[in-house]
């Protein structure tokens, strides 16, 4: 009895200095800049930030196709529908990028899409504002993309390797959606009064909720310093946020169209635009459930997975008949 | 019917000619004729590849990342594999 205990003590042991040992791997790779892979060790805790991380952004993208594809049968011209067309279907594109990635960590496409389904996991809360009139199309491209852009260049350098490969892909082809938005806004705002006046709208609903985007202050923001620390995020939300402030006041000048903001001024000393204070009230509030649109995008999301049921279904179907064919033809 | 879960593929693409196929992510699909066609949509859709391997990624046998060390020392203490290894005097050319 006394050996056997003695024996499992040393067992514990040993396996404590192993995950000692792993650890110490691990911190010194994130150190160095090393990317940690699918394979290797990991802190629970870093597995499960990321999954949590890369699956809201996965459900991001996804949800995000509903409030621009919202104006596909209504765009104003063949050009600009074809545009809409191939940017929405990037959307789904950057969605399966990010499930994939996020399924390297062990966890299953189907488990995810059925958390986001329940209200388990969360999207973006911009994607709960409506889409009301074809300018929006334009404000979402230059403003949620621009945010979306300054948000993830800096996690294309993220410690876990396939988030990093996948944020590459993506950031490639959000330059064209940005650009697209710009345009359009640009086309808008140099057309009639009423053009102008629309593209100024739509600019004025969504500057706030797209600095929202960045998450909230330094201060609050809960997973902040310990995803820094490993490295899966680069710079703090309030950093994030200016560099897009600073970045966007001369481009809405360009545009000839302003930005709702009284408080908006050039501070010389701090060598950036001083902003006015966010509405963290509505912030919180959209991210609870209570924003325009939250009940209409997650009814719809629910209702497409389930009407592309049979789809899955027959495809599943074909292809174990087809392999049941070629099993016997072998035979 | 519960179980329509789709396996799991890896995509290879080949960018140009004169290339080799690289890895460029995965994707789920029934059998491997979608599996291509999800590939072609999902990762060339600017023009990346002029061709596509999919291959089941249960069919990948992987080194494990625990026996790195071991697995990849033979390599280790063989500097003579190198070309820069070798003492070779000043001006001597083409070689």
């Amino acid at each position: 009895m006394a050996t056997a205990a003695a024996h499992q003590t040393h067992g514990t042991e040993e396996r404590r200095a192993a995950t000692a040992a792993y650890e110490q791997a691990f911190d010194t790779a994130v150190a160095a800049d090393e990317r940690i892979e699918p394979r290797d060790w990991m802190p629970d805790a870093y597995r499960a930030t990321l999954v949590r991380q890369m699956a809201q952004h996965a459900h991001s993208e996804i949800i995000g196709m509903q409030p621009e594809a919202n104006w596909i049968t209504r765009a104003p011209s063949l050009r600009r529908k074809a545009i809409l067309m191939a940017k929405v279907q990037d959307e789904a594109g950057h969605g399966l990028y990010l499930y994939s990635a996020a399924e390297t960590l062990g966890t299953s496409r189907e488990e995810l899409l059925d958390k986001l389904h329940s209200g388990r996991q969360k999207y973006s809360s911009i994607f709960n504002y409506p889409t009301l009139t074809w300018a929006d199309v334009g404000a979402i491209g230059w403003l949620v993309d621009g945010a979306a852009i300054t948000n993830q260049v800096p996690l294309c350098r993220c410690s876990y390797g396939p988030y990093a490969r996948a944020m590459v892909r993506i950031c490639k082809e959000e330059s064209f959606h940005q650009r697209q938005g710009y345009e359009l806004l640009l086309a808008l705002s140099n057309g009639t009064p009423e053009q102008h006046e629309m593209a100024q709208d739509a600019v004025n609903r969504w500057w706030w909720p797209s600095l929202m985007m960045f998450g909230p202050p330094d201060d609050e923001s809960a997973h902040s310093a310990q995803s820094m620390t490993w490295k899966i995020k680069r710079h703090s939300n309030d950093e994030l946020r200016q560099r897009f402030v600073d970045i966007c006041v001369p481009q809405a000048e360009s545009l000839g169209l302003t930005l709702p903001d009284p408080d908006l001024k050039w501070n010389e000393e701090r060598g950036h635009y001083d902003f006015g204070p966010i509405d963290w009230t509505e912030f919180k509030e959209v991210l609870k459930g209570n924003g325009p649109c939250n009940e209409q995008r997650i009814t719809q999301r629910r209702r497409a997975h389930e009407e592309g049921a049979w789809v899955r279904e027959a495809a599943a179907a074909h292809a174990a008949k087809h392999s049941d064919r070629t099993g016997a033809r072998q035979a | 019917m519960t179980n329509t879960d789709w396996p799991l593929w890896e995509v290879f693409v080949r960018s140009r000619r004169g290339l080799s196929h690289t890895h460029a992510g995965s994707l789920h699909a029934p059998d491997a004729e979608f599996a291509l066609r999800n590939a072609r949509d999902l990762y060339t859709r600017r023009g990346e590849g002029v061709s596509i391997w999919v291959v089941p990624s249960t069919a990948i046998t992987a080194s494990s990342p625990d026996e790195k060390d071991p697995f990849f020392e033979p390599a280790a203490d063989k500097p003579y594999r190198h070309p820069t290894f070798y003492d070779i005097p000043e001006g001597v050319k083409h070689l």
